[in-house]
């Protein structure tokens, strides 16, 4: 089999492969370097005298620092003692319980908060790189009100008393416009508000809208259990990545896809999608099909299954299997669909009623919340805010300018409402347009509750006094309603339904989880919900689009409501497929590439609705033939420093016919322009060997676990040896700890979770566009995304010979996928130690190959002897170089640099830097450890990667203790799945990756190994 | 005769010259002698008392160790903000309270006093009037936590040194080797009046041997039956240009100065960055000397964070007010703490140690896990009137004592394999904190 982790090195193209094991792309540094050109020797020379002269007259005198202590300390509070407070992250989208580590009380990491029933200690990407918008200087930081086309700022008691009496006066509608609220305290004080102006309506609207799910299981969101599925059929849902509650579904699906020895069973999970997604990147069987045909693929499951819709117009072998393979777990499959068309919801609604999965995968009783969003309502809303019969509109959270499908009218819209207020944090491209602005505090810095699923709440507490003059939203709307009580008291009095004690209130806090159910029920949808009959009518009935379709997507990083654009962790989290960092690009499958001639990079215009798009072209693996994407979230133009003009905005090629349609039919015309793809998938290659990264199939593993993992060998005078048998090292003798990491490639779906955790742990800069470009990123934790297919000459028997051809022609037509998390290894025999002409890097006693960067000079040798290609150099002052003050802002601030973890030690330039284990996080539990005398436990040291994986694909402990989970992990998979990434170069390195198995009917495995 | 004096001049240079020489080294002995005591305060004697909870305390006044340890805590963490054993602080010393009170009434005073001086028993009104009609809080003790204190009150009676717990009597050991210091410098005293009396009569003895020697010459002179011989004898003057000119002159007086030059030029170079002595006037003269030195006030009872933390917090104010809203409230000094907390402004001190941001420095893994004296680093801090940094805080003197100091291993789980690994290895080489990895970069550089 063949691995590749881009179409360059497919292709092996003769300029790729020049570069492909360069650490570093030459860099033509003109742009950056043009001082130096033109200043002659003698200026050198003088300032380098004046330099010297400096330096010395500096030397010479300590500069005086300052220590100042509290005035009155608290009594939890100790310095350099961290404390954890329980909270909730959720903004719109995904809902995920934290627990926020502060030190000397300001935010600096958050975690996932194992107490939670929902997420079960897992965090999204997304949440990670929280912590981080908290201290967003792009944040409006005092009320304004809008004076000659710019917002000046006013104080609170005079803002508040012009806003109330306008409220007052207002004739007409009063419409509160906010993405998904669940929250029963916030839905309390907007009934409040709509009782004392009760004009009042709450339009609530998704940018990643489920309206057509909602709409056909009659208002609610089912709450669907992946664990308990053997079967699952995914139409276009993207669940592991960006689907409704994707830290939920992960948990509970990976439940059923890990593997041991005992149990020898997975699930089997099909996906039909237009992108690669995350998900389809994991699933067994991935069918590619176009955002048309997933109606016509629900109503060929529903007839499949027992259903009668009429005939389809779809046929796939995998799809007869797929319904074969539902009808025989009945009960215990699960079909799913991400459309947010009426009819296909309704479609999948009776597809699941039919297998007889209510009550055990799919759950009405207790759905979930997280998505309210009316799509019509909105619709009814713009029209009526351009027919001028709303008098006033209130902007909570919401950035419809930016977001919404219908950003023009919307816009227009705002002109003719007299009295516009917004509630955003900052003033966006909503936010800008309103008269008044009341900028709502982080949730950092407020108390909310939250109810994501019905009879699960949640909490959320202030962890730092408000940064900026800004005043909680909900209070803000109690104000104007006349109501001048605390949000805080208002949300304590609303929760003594559930909290009647004090203490059961603290321990609701100390958890931040509760049960119990307090959210109103959210208004009916404005549509009925379609029968299955009527749907499939609808379905067959659909004119079938000519041309290229467009399908638009939600990255795992940027949600489509734009709002985490300025978050600069986010933008350079590469995409988990594509492994594109800073912006998006229009996906084009290789066939249309090579058919009209582009190449990556290329600019296309993609023309829909009358508006238009410029955007570079990627060639994607899996890239249904016919079909484009392009992901939402990107283009923001008033986010902030690090997130404007990143991208173009995609929300305008919606469809807005029956709801909101992610899909379109584009015309697509290409530019003379081109523009670079920062992309990470071909940086660090490594040595091109084979094992470096393994799978093979469940059949093959049910009939023996051994079999499953090849072992090197090499060849020695004694015959053939494990690699480890033969070496010129002496070995370590580790008596106190030896740490050691396992990672189980079955259950890592590559979310990109890990790569976030580590970076807001350690302090890692983040470097921006250019420098990506460059292979200059500086995660120490990267995924490895490589692309296989298993076209193989021997199915030409099977398949003939034409066929098999035509497949191994292209097999980036529908590739595999596998994903490798990788960082530094942690070698017993590290070939980077023996090369470092300082000693700058070096063997701990406890198996951890140390960096002392204040011993590193730079040369690079380390880096150049990595054979995993984990060291990272410091090529600027990322902290000071004016160059990064947009992208790595946070560094450069006193406001930013709050949120550094003081443990860890920003680098300078021109030293090296890698994975460390969070030495910082085993230090510190040993010194826990010894204060109370006595061996850390397992699980108390856990670094900052094994921690954030929602799916516990990592894990982290002391070898040496024979107790430890990765001791009897690693005990267990012995000769079954782990294996040493290049094991034959005998590096020995601390990290064992597991096996992946495929539940997939692949002949390839089979005839390989037998 | 002007001519002679001046003549006699270089001789009496030389002379002095070797005066300043024997003094120097006898200063520099003197230097050597601190020196010595720099490194007895290096390595610690009491290390075990450095467990507050746990510190043994011994039982002069008999009663069970346990109760007394267990009380020695209590009364560090409630009772020594306000009382010492042997004296007088904010409220009565403690000392012989069991012959004064019974038990029966010790116990509802400490939980209640306000109770019993409203009750009116007699000699809780008069204590309550002796000190001011100030209260002593209630605090929500058990009956054997009590028993506990005054069994630890007991125990501590009438012992040298008032007042101590744990932790000071750990700390009269440095007080002791700051005391042994002392003696060491009034003996430094001493030589140095020895030398100068030494020094004034070796340059009258020079002075008369000079004009000794200019009289016998005169006489000399006088007499009429020398030869050419003699006379020439007589008049033999030191060749100062030859002197001058020879190459071996010229090359030692050269080679000691380069060397000289190249010594001193290092021993700058090498001292850039290094505060050793750095004494900054703080914007309140707070006295170590009289808080930790004369009252005998525990460490970490101001410095609350040393024991659990990775920084030893300077206190904040509302800890100075936990006495000093009582005593010395006139003193100017003290009004600059009220000052600050009626103005909501912090104080701010200046910071004397501070340690490049690439080391990492935990004090709890020194104070609480390795037992380590305050003193150790910070010297006899007290005895200073202005803290100043004892220690150079550079990687050697780190590196130094990690290498030397054996691990404190005693009672720790965390260690016991590793010492029986260790011992059947290298038994007899101590287990230092080296051996255990204590010099690994990584200990410290993340």
């Amino acid at each position: 089999m063949k691995y590749w982790k881009g179409i360059e090195e497919l292709e092996s193209a003769p300029e790729f492969m020049q570069s492909a094991f360069a650490e570093f792309m030459p860099v033509k540094e003109s742009h950056e370097s043009s001082d130096a050109t033109s200043a002659p020797r003698r200026d050198f020379l003088k300032l380098m005298g004046f330099g010297v002269a400096a330096a010395t007259l500096a030397s010479c005198e300590t500069p005086v620092r300052k220590a100042i202590p509290y005035l009155n300390k608290p009594e939890e509070v100790d310095p350099a003692i961290s404390n954890f407070y329980a909270s909730t992250y959720f903004t719109g989208s995904d809902y995920n319980a934290v627990l926020v580590k502060a030190r000397d009380g300001r935010p600096i990491k958050l975690e996932g908060n194992p107490e939670s029933p929902i997420t079960r200690g897992g965090l999204s990407a997304r949440a990670q790189a929280a912590v981080l918008s908290l201290y967003d200087g792009g944040r409006l930081q005092h009320f304004a009100v809008k004076k000659n086309n710019s917002h000046e700022k006013v104080e609170l008691p005079a803002f508040d008393r012009e806003v109330r009496s306008k409220l007052a006066a207002t004739t007409g509608r009063i419409a509160i416009v906010s993405p998904t609220i669940i929250s029963p305290s916030t839905k309390k004080a907007i009934a409040e508000f709509a009782t004392r102006y009760p004009s009042t309506t709450h339009v609530m609207y998704d940018a990643q809208s489920a309206s057509g799910l909602l709409q056909a299981n009659n208002g609610v969101l089912p709450a669907y259990d992946f664990s308990k599925a053997n079967v699952i059929v995914s139409l276009g849902a993207d669940f592991l990545g960006t689907w409704i509650s994707p830290v939920e579904y992960a948990k509970q699906y990976v439940v059923n896809r890990k593997v041991s020895s005992t149990k020898r069973t997975m699930s089997r999970h099909f996906q039909f999608e237009t992108a690669m997604s995350l998900t389809g990147s994991n699933a067994d069987v991935r069918v590619p099909v176009k955002p048309s045909e997933i109606g016509a693929v629900a109503l060929a499951l529903y007839n499949a299954v027992g259903g009668n819709g009429g005939s389809s117009s779809y046929t796939n072998p995998q799809l007869t299997k797929a319904a074969a393979e539902l009808s025989a777990n009945r009960g215990s499959s699960l079909v799913v669909s991400g459309s947010n068309d009426p009819a296909v919801q309704a479609l999948v609604a009776a597809i699941n009623q039919t297998l007889g999965n209510l009550g055990t995968t799919v759950d009405l009783t207790a759905p979930s919340n997280v998505r309210q969003g009316d799509d019509a309502r909105m619709a009814a809303l713009v029209n009526e805010m351009n027919n001028g019969t709303v008098g006033a509109v209130i902007f909570y959270n919401a950035n419809p300018v930016y977001n919404h499908p219908l950003a023009e009218k919307v816009k227009s819209g705002i002109a003719k409402v007299p009295l516009t207020i917004s509630l955003n944090d900052r003033l966006d491209e909503t936010g800008s347009l309103c008269q008044y602005a009341a900028p709502d505090s982080h949730w950092l810095e407020s108390w909310n509750d939250f109810e994501p699923k019905r009879g699960y709440l949640s909490l959320s507490q202030p962890v730092i006094t408000p940064l900026f003059a800004t005043r909680q939203a909900q209070e803000s709307l109690l104000h104007w309603a006349g109501n001048n009580t605390t949000y805080y008291k208002y949300l304590r009095a609303n929760w003594r339904g559930v909290t009647p004690t004090d203490a059961a209130w603290d321990k609701a806090v100390h958890d931040g989880v509760a049960t119990g159910t307090a959210l109103p029920a959210a208004p009916a949808m404005l549509m009925a919900a379609l029968s299955p009959a009527v749907a499939a009518s609808q379905i067959s009935g659909a004119a079938k689009p000519s041309g290229i379709e467009l399908a638009l997507y939600e990255k795992v990083g940027l949600s489509a409501t734009g709002c985490e654009a300025n978050n600069p962790f986010l933008q350079e989290l590469p995409d988990p497929i594509s492994k594109a960092t800073w912006g998006n690009y229009l996906a084009v499958p290789r066939k249309m590439a090579v058919e009209n001639k582009w190449e990556q990079g290329d600019v296309i215009k993609v023309t829909a609705n009358g508006h238009s798009v410029e955007l570079p072209v990627l060639i994607q693996p899996g890239q249904t033939n016919g079909t484009v994407s392009i992901a939402l979230g990107y283009g923001r133009t008033q986010a902030g420093k690090a997130g404007d003009k990143v991208g173009e905005n995609a929300a305008p090629l919606a469809m807005t016919a029956n709801g909101i349609q992610y899909m379109n039919v584009v015309t697509l015309a290409k530019t003379d322009a081109t523009s670079p793809i920062a992309q990470t998938q071909t940086h660090q290659t490594l040595m091109d060997r084979k094992p470096v990264v393994q799978e093979n199939t469940l059949a093959k593993y049910k009939e023996n676990p051994k079999e499953v993992t090849e072992y090197e060998k090499v060849a020695t005078p004694d015959g053939l040896e494990a690699p480890g048998k033969v070496s010129l090292w002496q070995d370590y003798q580790y008596n106190n700890h030896h740490w050691g990491m396992a990672v189980d490639l079955n259950s890592c779906i590559g979310c990109g979770s890990c790569v976030i955790g580590c970076q807001a742990e350690n302090n890692i800069a983040v470097v921006g566009k250019q420098q990506v470009i460059n292979r200059r990123e500086m995660h120490w934790m990267r995924i490895d995304r490589y692309y296989s297919s298993d076209t193989h000459k021997d199915s030409f028997d099977t398949k003939g010979k034409v066929a098999t051809y035509a497949a191994m022609e292209d097999p980036s037509e529908n590739p595999q996928v596998i994903f490798q998390p990788m960082m530094c290894q942690q070698c017993n025999h590290a070939p980077c130690e023996t090369v470092c002409p300082v000693l700058a890097t070096t063997h701990s006693s406890e198996g951890i190959n140390q960096m002392t960067y204040n011993r590193c000079i730079g040369t690079r040798y380390c880096a150049n002897n990595c054979p995993y290609k984990v060291r990272r150099f410091n090529w600027f002052s990322y902290y000071s170089n004016e160059k990064f003050e947009t992208v790595n802002g946070h560094m450069f601030t006193d406001l930013g640099r709050m949120v550094l973890n003081p443990d860890v030690t920003v680098r300078a330039r021109g030293v090296m830097e890698k994975c460390t284990f969070c030495i910082q996080r085993i230090q510190l539990g040993k010194l826990e450890a010894k204060k109370q005398k006595r061996r850390p436990k397992d699980g108390e040291i856990v670094t900052a990667c094994a921690q954030s994986c929602p799916t516990e694909a990592i894990v982290f402990g002391d070898m040496r203790d024979p107790e430890s989970r990765i001791s009897k992990l690693l005990r267990r998979e012995d000769g079954e799945r782990a294996f040493h990434s290049l094991d034959s170069i005998n590096v020995q390195p601390n990290v064992t990756y597991l096996t992946k198995i495929r539940n997939s009917e692949s002949e390839f495995f089979a005839k390989e190994n037998a | 005769m002007n001519s002679n004096r001046l003549r006699s001049l270089p001789h009496l240079l030389l002379a002095l010259l070797l005066t300043f020489a024997g003094a120097q080294q006898a200063l520099a002995q003197a230097a050597g002698a601190t020196a010595d005591v720099k490194t007895q305060g290096v390595v610690p004697g009491a290390t075990a008392a450095a467990t507050p909870a746990t510190a043994t305390a011994p039982a002069a006044g008999g009663g069970d160790a346990a109760a007394i340890a267990a009380g020695d805590a209590l009364f560090k963490g409630n009772c020594a903000q306000c009382h010492a054993v042997n004296e007088q602080v904010v409220g009565p010393a403690l000392g012989g309270i069991t012959k004064r009170r019974p038990i029966s009434w010790i116990l509802p005073w400490v939980k209640n006093s306000s109770k019993v001086v409203a009750g009116g028993d007699d000699y809780a009104v008069a204590l309550f009037n002796k000190f001011n009609k100030q209260q002593m809080p209630s605090f929500a003790l058990s009956d054997k936590e009590i028993t506990s204190i005054v069994a630890y009150i007991t125990s501590q009676e009438g012992q040298a040194n008032p007042g101590v717990t744990a932790q000071n009597a750990a700390k009269t050991d440095g007080a002791d080797a700051g005391a042994a210091g002392g003696t060491e410098a009034g003996a430094g005293k001493y030589v140095d009046i020895l030398l100068i009396v030494l020094v004034v009569v070796l340059i009258v003895l020079v002075v008369t041997l000079v004009i000794i020697g200019n009289l016998m010459k005169d006489v000399l002179r006088g007499r009429k039956d020398l030869d050419g011989r003699d006379i020439e004898i007589l008049e033999q003057r030191f060749n100062w240009s030859k002197f001058y000119h020879s190459p071996a002159m010229r090359g030692v007086v050269g080679t000691v100065f380069a060397l000289v030059l190249l010594y001193e030029g290092v021993q700058s170079v090498m001292a850039v960055g290094l505060t050793q002595g750095y004494q900054p006037t703080q914007p309140i003269a707070f006295s170590h000397k009289l808080h930790a030195g004369e009252h005998q006030i525990n460490c970490a009872y101001c410095h609350t964070s040393v024991y659990k933390s990775k920084s030893a917090n300077i206190p904040s104010a509302n800890i100075c007010m936990n006495c000093h809203s009582q005593i010395k409230t006139e003193s100017p000094e003290i009004k600059k703490i009220y000052r600050a907390i009626e103005r909501h402004q912090p104080i701010q001190w200046v910071r004397i140690h501070n340690l490049p941001d690439l080391a990492y420095f935990n004090h709890s893994q020194h104070t609480q896990v390795a037992g380590l004296q305050c003193q150790t680093c910070h010297g006899p801090i007290q005895n200073m009137e202005v803290v100043y940094q004892y220690s150079a805080l550079t990687m050697g003197w780190c590196i130094n004592c990690h290498r030397e100091m054996p691990l404190n291993t005693k009672d720790n789980k965390y260690y016991d394999n590793l010492v029986k690994l260790h011992d059947t290895k290298n038994a007899g080489a101590p287990f230092t904190v080296s051996s255990n990895g204590g010099t690994e970069c990584s200990k410290c550089h993340y």
